[in-house]
């Protein structure tokens, strides 16, 4: 399943890197320290947190996530979505929560 | 043994919008020359580890890294303000990150054990109020 699928079914708005909307998305990955997602997180997991520094963008860019899911309408930093754009990791805001994010991922067979 | 490649940043105390792109920078470099993703991911996570470090903790520094044949030697250097007690800061989720890190989802004390653990071999040196340095080897097979 493609970035861009998940979008499309789960109506979440895409705030920055359009350009990495036909990213291949396998499994999801949640956790907000910065440190645990690095030595944990998978290529081309979608990662939802909360954090939303542009920093995030160097660990989604690092460990070659397909997308970064913003939960319960957070706004996100300008800077991030500027570095988003320039490395093309979409991201994506969601009104759910992160559980929620999670449920509605795995009815779609992420 | 030969040396290939070096290439060196510098790394500025408190950056969090750029903290990242030496490791970014250093991930693409090792794409173009072909070594296996496994071993990139290992090196990725050392070198951002160290480099949020020198972010989050130090006044400054740079990372170097030497590209051999068959392994990269990557330092990590800052001017301080040093590590008192190197042993507690190796220890899994011993931190003294600020509130603010804390906050950016950082300062989960995990830093240095992650660093040791991606690497071959890992060597620390630190002198209070003058440097720490942080030496790490990873094979390429």
């Amino acid at each position: 399943m493609k970035v861009r699928d998940i979008v499309n079914a789960l109506n979440f708005e895409v705030l920055a890197g359009e350009e990495g909307l036909d990213r291949e998305v396998k499994g999801v990955y949640t956790c907000d320290l910065l440190s645990w997602v690095m030595s944990h997180g998978k290529q081309n997991n979608a990662w939802i947190t909360v954090q939303v520094h542009p920093n995030i963008i160097a660990v989604a860019t690092l460990l070659e996530f397909s997308c970064v899911i913003i939960p319960e309408e957070i706004e996100v930093e300008e800077s991030t979505l500027k570095k988003a754009n320039d490395e093309k990791i979409p991201v994506l805001k969601s009104k759910l929560n992160a559980y929620e994010i999670c449920i509605e991922l795995n009815k779609l067979g992420v | 043994m030969e040396e290939l490649l070096s290439v060196k940043y510098d790394i500025e105390s408190g950056d969090f919008i750029r903290g990242g792109e030496a490791s970014s920078n250093l991930k693409k470099l090792l794409n173009q020359l072909g070594i296996r993703s496994d071993i990139i991911k290992r090196i990725c996570v050392a070198c951002y580890e160290a480099e949020m470090n020198i972010v989050i903790h130090s006044v400054g520094g740079y990372i170097e890294a030497k590209i051999y044949s068959d392994h990269i030697e990557i330092i990590a250097y800052d001017y301080g303000p040093g590590i008192p007690n190197i042993e507690l800061a190796m220890q899994e989720g011993y931190s003294t990150a600020s509130d603010i890190a804390r906050e950016m989802g950082f300062g989960g004390g995990m830093g240095l054990p992650n660093i040791k653990r991606s690497s071959d071999e890992f060597y620390i040196k630190s002198e209070v109020g003058k440097y720490t340095e942080i030496k790490i080897i990873i094979y390429f097979n």
